[in-house]
This record gives structure tokens, sequence and C-alpha cells, in this order.
């Protein structure tokens, strides 16, 4: 399609239809039998992963846990479509993409249990998530921008919902990304609902990937709950945005049509703005099922090896929840830490009074 | 004596929001989820059902949209009050606050004004995600032309929010979102108003000024009425308005005791406590006995939850400054 066509819901990018075959005109990506079963697994583990989260979180271990269950095509599939190398930025649902990226199951666990040493996993080039919204889209424009200033091979792949492209901050990332032509992939998930406000009242607009259009780069609409069209077009998407002379601006905007079938996070309850009927409706779409179905028909997947993956995946959560587990406490003085390279005075002396006050009276009267 | 209702302090936002609703057709409310789903927090609960989607309205995801739309509305005579569903995400609206809604009055020589009330939960303690937890009530006291109310108790949260409704210029209205259910207490079902800028004396002492507001206001009498054991006997002023500051208040009752301590949540450096310390220097500089103590958040931005206990300045912490300001 070109960029400078709105594009319409009937433009949608689809792979696999409901049922998980093939669409007649549709070409499924090139990938290896062991990246289709790898994406299978990985979108498996964020299932069941999702699910033990809501759990510890209902057990007091998590404080707060935003599920994404529904959205694991979306995510698995551009994980597998970024490049070793290229850096990623996310709101706060998009654990199953920075996973793939490399984002270990402990540090998701330690972030929603409170404890600052989840925030940031070394080596990953994966940005510390963003609570506030739409507040990463300017920070991986200028990434991408850096990266094409100093002539690094590198593309950034940008995560946020439909809630966000109402905020200010979309606007201003996007246009930037328009004018200075950066090699950066925005991917909107839009699961339909921000919190109670549904996406009809988000934006009068018919889709949003056309606002792409007002920004002078292509703006595509995606089944997010197809793995396989979401990898395509991810990769379409950082491909052109790397490319020597991609002939068209790099960025690309894909809106990833898809559903959050839990609450928006285990402090919301949906039932007090949407219709369990909507749920079930979307359920018919379920990434996972249609998935599986696709590679049951090609033979990549049977009952024996679905057994062997579920173990397996039983057995690195129970692995993931117990390291979680085993984590020593932090230490209070930690919070003064990383507040400047070299604390100043002032923060020296208040976290000598925190120690004192911690000698004096004890944790426990510290914290009651 | 009129009839009261029991109520909690997000119950007491809701009555006060009902109520003016009631009263004059121009008050409406606006923001993220506050429509069908009654806001995250359920403070406009069952206004949506009762005054329809054009006085309750579920806005986009945009923070300056909601308060840069508030400002034009009322500039055009309505009365919104628009919630921001944490202070943590106000930022965006930053701009709008500071820029307009604090100075229309001002740069418009009078023509256009902004009765505005921008609603936010506040505050931590209550072990919530990032940017959740935040208490920076000194930002907006630093703008003129803003009034910062920050209520602690069910009674007072209707009688300001009722107040800040009716007042003729913008209110940023902050609410203690760790005590929104903490307690009950029985609060007329007539509408009625507490002076905004009129400070409030919760427990009455002798020996040490305890200044504070918001969710510090219950930990501070907490720490007075253990300190009665050693002997020490703590007054309490909940200043429940930052802007404008009960500036008599807070000197007569340093006057009475010669020592003062200043509670809050939000950072050290720049934080509320060095105005209050100031007006005391500068109105009773003669009665003071002691330097005055601050008992305040860290200079660190507010740690997640595992740590946040040793970041809020509880009653232990409170109790040691007290002590060791009486004893000086």
């Amino acid at each position: 399609m070109s960029a400078f066509q709105v594009p319409s819901p009937d433009d949608r990018v689809r792979i696999l239809d409901e049922s998980g075959q093939v669409i007649e005109s549709a070409t499924v990506p090139d990938l290896d039998d062991d990246s289709l079963v790898g994406m299978y697994r990985d979108m498996r583990v964020m299932r069941r992963f999702d699910e033990r989260a809501v759990n510890l979180q209902r057990q007091g271990r998590l404080r707060t846990f935003p599920p994404l269950a529904g959205q694991e095509g979306a995510q698995i599939g551009s994980a597998y479509a970024t490049d070793e190398g290229d850096w990623s930025f996310s709101s706060y649902r998009e654990h199953g993409y920075n996973y793939v990226r490399g984002v270990d199951l402990p540090s998701i666990l330690r972030y929603w249990s409170g404890d600052e040493r989840g925030a940031a996993v070394k080596g990953t080039n994966v940005f510390p998530l963003a609570i506030p919204i739409a507040t990463q889209i300017p920070h991986a424009t200028g990434t991408a921008w850096a990266a094409k200033l100093q002539g690094d091979d590198v593309a950034v792949v940008c995560h946020f919902g439909d809630g966000a492209t109402s905020e200010g901050d979309f606007h201003e990332g996007l246009n930037f990304a328009g004018v200075f032509d950066v090699p950066a992939v925005f991917i909107c998930h839009n699961n339909q609902w921000a919190i109670s406000v549904p996406r009809e009242r988000q934006t009068a607009t018919d889709t949003l990937a056309q606002k792409a259009h007002a920004y002078g780069f292509e703006g595509i609409q995606v089944d997010g709950m197809d793995p396989l069209a979401m990898y395509r077009a991810t990769r379409d998407a950082i491909e052109k945005a790397k490319a020597e002379d991609p002939g068209e601006p790099r960025p690309t905007l894909i809106e990833a049509v898809q559903y959050r079938y839990g609450a928006h996070t285990t402090a919301d309850d949906p039932s007090t703005y949407r219709d369990e009927a909507e749920v079930e409706e979307w359920r018919r779409l379920d990434p996972l099922t249609r998935f599986e179905a696709f590679l049951r028909d090609r033979d990549l997947l049977n009952d024996d090896r679905l057994e062997e993956i579920e173990a397996a995946i039983e057995k690195k959560i129970d692995g993931a929840v117990g390291r979680f587990g085993d984590d020593p406490e932090p230490e209070p003085a930690d919070m003064f830490e990383f507040v400047f390279e070299t604390p100043t005075e002032e923060l020296r002396k208040q976290g000598a009074y925190l120690e004192a006050l911690r000698d004096r009276y004890g944790d426990e009267e510290l914290r009651s | 004596m009129s009839a009261t209702q029991d109520l909690t302090l997000v119950g007491a936002v809701q009555d006060g929001l009902r109520t003016e609703m009631e009263r004059d057709d121009r008050v409406l409310v606006m923001g993220e989820d506050v429509g069908q789903a009654g806001g995250v927090f359920r403070a406009t609960e069952g206004l949506y059902e009762e005054f329809g989607e054009n006085r309750v309205i579920n806005t986009p995801l945009a923070e300056s949209g909601i308060v840069g739309a508030a400002i034009g509305m009322a500039a055009y005579g309505l009365r919104p009050v628009p919630e921001i569903q944490f202070s943590g995400f106000m930022y965006p609206a930053f701009d709008q606050l500071v820029s307009h809604a604090a100075r229309l009055r001002t740069r418009s020589r009078e023509q256009y004004t902004c009765p505005m009330v921008v609603r936010s939960p506040y505050g931590g303690g209550i072990k919530a995600p990032e940017h959740h937890s935040e208490s920076k009530e000194a930002f907006y006291a630093h703008e003129p032309g803003l009034k910062v109310v920050v209520p602690s108790t069910p009674h007072d949260t209707k009688g300001l929010l009722i107040a800040a409704i009716r007042d003729p210029d913008p209110v940023v209205f902050l609410e203690p979102k760790r005590i929104y259910r903490a307690t009950r207490q029985q609060v007329p079902e007539e509408p009625f108003t507490i002076e905004i800028g009129d400070a409030s004396i919760r427990r009455e002492g002798s020996d040490v000024s305890v200044f504070t507001w918001g969710a510090m206001t219950r930990p501070a009498l907490d720490a007075a009425d253990e300190l009665a054991s050693e002997d020490i006997d703590v007054e309490v002023v909940d200043l429940r308005t930052l802007s404008p500051m009960d500036t008599d208040a807070i000197v007569a009752s340093f006057e009475k005791t010669g020592r003062g301590v200043v509670v809050h949540e939000g950072p050290k450096t720049g934080g509320l406590a060095g105005e209050v310390t100031a007006r005391i220097q500068e109105g009773s500089l003669l009665y003071q006995e002691a330097p005055i103590a601050r008992v305040t958040g860290f200079d660190v931005p507010v740690p997640l939850a595992q740590l946040e206990d040793f970041y809020m300045p509880e009653d232990t912490r409170i109790m040691d400054a007290i002590r060791e300001v009486h004893a000086f």
C-alpha cells in the first residue's frame, strides 16, 4: 500500500483465517520450522505466565499485574521479526515481546512485586517500560534518530496501546519520526479498550493506522491475533527502516487489531464497562488456537509434541517463580544509589539518617 | 440538627460532586474512566447514571486535552471538575495549568476567568506501581494563581470540594488516596463549605506543634497520642489548604509551643516544609526554642513497593523528630 493512501479495515493484513488456515492470497513468511514452533512455544509461555502472575498477585506476592492474554500473537510475532541489536520501547503490557528479546521471567515478576531490581535487564536493548501513557514514543524516535545519525544498522520498535494515540506525545513522536525520517516501527496494540474507554471513544477516525498519513509515512492495519501477519508486517517495516535507500519514508505505524481478554490490571474490574459476550466473540480469533491449527496442518505439532512443550513450559515457569521467590529483600539504602552518578552531600546525609533510624528502631518498626 | 450520613473520604468526594451538580447545572465532571466505570477509585460512581454523558464525560486518554478543554469550558461559563486519574499523570497537563489556568484572570485583566477544580488522587503508602505514589503539591503551590487544597477527613473533603467548585479561580484538589477508605465519618447531607485557606487544629497541645496535611495527618496524630505517655503534649495543625496557606494559624500555634515539626510525604528539598518554616521565622522568630524539624520523603524518586515503607514519614520517624525538638 502506498504511504499516502488512507488504510481502511478492509486492507487489514492477515495470513491465517479464523480457523488457522492460510488465506488464499497470503504468503507464509519464510521462517524455519524451529522458529515457527518457537513462536508457538513462546506464545504459550506467555499465556501460562500470565495466569501464574495473576495468581501471584492474588496471593499478594505481586502488587499489581497487567495481563496480556489475547495479545500474544502481536507481541511474539513482532519480537521474532526484530533483529538482534535493534532497540525497543514498551508500555507496561508487552512482557511477551520483552521476554523474547531477552528479559527474563523472574525480572518481570520482580518489577511487578515492587522490586526495582527487575526494572532494567542488562544487555537486551529493551528500555525500561513506561507507565505514563505514550511517553516512550518520542524516546523511540530519538533513539532511532541517533542510530541514523551514527550510521548504525539499528531499527527501533516502539509499543503502545490504542489509548496512547490520544496523547500529545504520540503526535510529537510520530511527527518527528516523519520529519527526520528515522528507522522506527511504531506498533499500536489496539486491544479495543483503554481501561473502560472503548476505541470508538478514543478517536473519531475509522482506523488508528490512518493517523500515519498525517505524518507522511505508511500506516497499516494488521490482524494482531495472527502471529504470522504480525511477523510479516514488522519484518517488512524493519527492513524498510534499515534499507540503504528505501525509496519511501522509513517509519511505519502498525495498528495491531486485537483484544485484551482480561482486566486492564489486577486492580480493574472489566465487568463494570464491557459485556462478557464481546470477550467470547474475540476469543474465536485466539492467536494460540489459530497458530496451533496452522502448525498441526504442517505436521510441526502433534499431541505428543504439545505435551512435551507444555511440560517444559511448566518447568520453566516453576523455575522462574522459584528464582523470584529466592530473592533476598532489597536493601533500603538502594533507593539513594542511583539518583545521580555521584550522590550529593544531601543524599548521603539522608541515607545516613535512614540507617540511623533503622539502627535505633529496627526495620519492623519503620515498616509498620 | 441537619441530617448526616456515614461517609469515607472517597464517598465524600462523590457526595460533594453530586451535591454541587444537583445545585448548579453548570458543574460537570470529565476525565478518563469517570463515566460508566465510575472512576478507578469509584469517586464518580453513579454520577453518569444520574447526570448523563454530557455532565459526566469520559474523555480520550489525554491529560493536556482534559485540562485544556476544561479551561475553555470554564472561560465560557461552565464549572468543569476535571479528574486526572493519578497525580503522577498530571504532567502532560502541567503546561495548561501553569501557563494558562493560573494566569487567565491576570492576563485578560479579568475579562476571562478559570473557575475549575482539577481533582487528582496523590500520595504513597498503597504499594502502587511507579508514578502512582508521588506527592508533588509543592509544584502547584509554587504557581501563583493556583489554589491548592489537600483534605484529610471525609467531612473536610465535602466542605472543601464544594468550596473549591464555587471558587471563582482554579483549584488543584489533591485527594489522599491512601485514606480514601481508611475511616468513616458523619458528614452533613446538605451542601456546606469550608473556607479555602483555613487550617484546622486537629489536636491541641502545648509543647510541640506539628504542621502537616493530607494522609500525613493520621500518623502525626498517632505520634502525638503515643507521646502523651512520655509527657510530651503535641499540637497537630492540619493545614488543609497549601495555597493560600494559613499563616496566622501556623504562627499562633508556634507562638504557643515555641517548637515545630513539619511533616510531608514529598521530597525534602524544595518541599513545603521549607515554606512553613520560613513563615514561622518571619512571624514568630523570638518565640523559637529549638530548630524546626522537617520529616519528609527523601530526595529520591519514590521507590517501588518493597522499599516504600522506608521512604514514607511514618509515626516512628515523626515521634523521633518530636522528641528531638522537645529535648533541645
